[in-house]
C-alpha cells in the first residue's frame, strides 16, 4: 500500500549479498520537504535501503516507486536521467572529483545535464555561498578541509535542486560543529525547496534534524512515527 | 526507578515470599542500593490493596515476611503498560532503562521494540532543542547543546544495549 501522498515509496524490499539478507522485507515512504532520519546499527542494511530508493542498486524483489512510477518498469537511460535531475547525492566523504576546482564540481552535474559552462559555474557559485564556502571556489578539493570539501558535496547535491536528496552519514567524517553546520544548511534548503531528504545516520544529533525517523533491524525498516 | 514494577514483574515467574523478592531485586538491581525490608512490606501492601497481586499463601511460623504474593492478571497488564511506556528523558536515566531491559528479557516481552520506542522519546526531544537552536541565540545554543550532548550519551548506551540484548537475554534468563 503506497502512503496517500508520497513522493518515494518501496514496499517489501529483498536484498542479499550473500547467505544472510541485508533487506528482508523493508518498506519505506516519504513526502515531498520531509526529513526521514534512517538509523540502525552498522551493518544493518540502511546504505543498501538508500541505494535500492536511489535506484543505484536492483533489489532482489519488492518494488520502488517514484512519482508514481515504478522504478523497475523505466528503461535504464529513463533511471540515469532521474538520478541526474531529480536526485542529488551527499557521501560520507564529499567525492569530489579532485582535478577539478570546488566550482567545477559543485556545478558538475549542470554540465553533465548540458548546461553552458558560464551558467552552470553561475548557479554554482550561488550554492557555494548559500553553504559558507564562496572564498574556496578556485581552490582543489585536495586543498580545502574536510568540512569544506563537505559543503562543497552539499552545494553539488542541490544545485540541480533535487526533489529527493539522498545523504549517506552526510557528517560522518565531520567534527561536531561542521556537522551541524552542514545539517542546518542541507535541512534549510531542502525545506525552501520542498526536496525530500533521505537521511542515513548513525548518530543522534544528526538524526535530530528529521522530522521523523526509521530503524533498520533484521532487514526490515521500521517507521517510529506515532509508536510512542 | 519504580520499585512496584519491578518487584511485580519479578512475581511474573511464579508465586514469592517477601524476603525472595528482596533478594531477587538486590541480586539484579539492588547493586549499590539494596531494598530494606519495610520498602518490600509497604509496597506488597499497596500492590495487594490495588489488586496487582493476591495472598497465594500463608507460611506458618514466626517472622512477619510469611506472605507468599502471587501476580494477578491486572498485574501482568500493569507490567506490560509500564514496559511499553517510554522513559521521560531525564539524567540518570540509565538505572530505570537497564531494570526496565532486564525484566523485559526475564518476562519474554520484546525488548528491543521497548528501546526503539524510547530511542524515539529521545530523538523528540532532540528534536525540539534542535530546532530551539536554530532559532535561538548563542546562549541558546550553548544551553541546548549541553543538554543535546546528554542525551546523546543516553543514546549511545542504548544502541550497545540493543546490540547486547541477545547476550544479556543469555545471561538473565539463565
Ligand atoms: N557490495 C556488497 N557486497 C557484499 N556485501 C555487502 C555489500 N554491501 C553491503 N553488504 C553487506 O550487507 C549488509 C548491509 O550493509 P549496509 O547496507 O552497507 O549496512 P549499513 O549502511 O547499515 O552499515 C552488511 O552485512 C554488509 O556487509
Ligand atoms: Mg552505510
Amino acid at each position: 500500500m503506497i502512503p496517500a501522498g508520497s513522493l518515494l515509496t518501496a514496499t517489501g524490499l529483498h536484498k542479499s549479498y550473500g547467505p544472510t539478507p541485508a533487506l528482508d522485507g523493508a518498506d519505506f515512504s516519504i513526502h515531498a520537504g520531509e526529513v526521514v532520519a534512517v538509523m540502525g546499527p552498522s551493518g544493518s542494511g540502511k546504505s543498501t535501503l538508500l541505494q535500492c530508493l536511489a535506484g543505484i542498486i536492483r533489489p532482489d524483489s519488492g518494488t520502488v516507486t517514484y512519482d508514481g512510477r515504478p522504478l523497475s518498469e523505466m528503461p535504464d537511460a529513463e533511471r540515469s536521467a532521474l538520478r541526474r535531475g531529480e536526485f542529488g547525492f551527499v557521501f560520507q566523504f564529499g567525492q569530489l572529483v579532485p582535478e577539478l576546482t570546488c566550482v567545477e564540481n559543485a556545478a558538475l552535474p549542470l554540465r553533465l545535464a548540458g548546461l553552458k559552462r558560464k551558467e552552470a559555474e553561475r548557479r554554482a557559485l550561488e550554492w557555494l555561498e548559500r553553504l559558507e564556502v564562496a572564498d574556496i571556489r578556485g581552490k582543489r578539493p585536495g586543498e580545502v578541509s574536510g568540512g569544506q570539501g563537505q559543503r562543497v558535496a552539499v552545494a553539488r547535491a542541490l544545485v540541480t535542486t533535487p526533489r529527493v536528496i539522498f545523504a549517506d552519514e552526510p557528517t560522518g567524517a565531520l567534527d561536531s560543529l561542521n556537522g551541524e553546520r552542514v545539517m542546518q544548511l542541507l535541512t534549510d534548503a531542502a525545506r525552501d525547496t520542498r526536496a525530500a531528504v533521505v537521511l542515513v545516520t548513525h548518530e543522534a544529533r544528526v538524526a535530530a534534524y528529521s522530522d521523523r525517523e526509521v530503524v533498520v533491524r533484521d532487514g526490515k525498516a521500521r517507521d517510529m512515527a506515532g509508536a510512542v | 526507578m519504580s520499585i512496584g514494577h519491578t518487584l511485580l514483574a519479578l512475581l511474573e515467574s511464579g508465586p514469592r515470599h517477601g524476603y525472595d523478592l528482596k533478594r531477587a531485586f538486590d541480586e539484579r538491581f539492588g547493586h549499590d542500593r539494596p531494598l530494606h525490608y519495610g520498602q518490600v512490606y509497604s509496597t506488597m501492601s499497596r500492590l495487594l490493596k490495588n489488586g496487582l497481586v493476591e495472598v497465594d499463601g500463608i507460611e506458618q511460623g514466626g517472622g512477619p515476611d510469611r506472605k507468599r504474593y502471587a501476580i494477578t492478571d491486572a498485574g501482568v497488564t500493569d507490567v506490560g503498560h509500564w514496559l511499553a511506556q517510554p522513559e521521560k528523558p531525564e539524567p540518570y536515566l540509565q538505572s530505570t532503562l537497564y531494570t526496565k531491559v532486564v525484566l523485559a528479557l526475564m518476562t519474554g516481552r520484546d525488548a528491543g521494540t521497548l528501546l526503539d520506542v524510547q530511542r524515539s522519546e529521545h530523538l523528540r526531544l532532540m528534536r525540539e532543542l534542535t530546532q530551539r537552536k536554530r532559532t535561538g541565540d548563542l546562549a541558546d545554543q550553548l544551553i541546548c547543546d549541553h543538554a543535546l550532548f546528554h542525551l546523546e550519551a543516553d543514546l549511545r548506551w542504548l544502541e550497545l544495549t540493543a546490540a547486547r540484548l541477545g547476550a544479556l537475554a543469555k545471561e538473565v534468563t539463565r
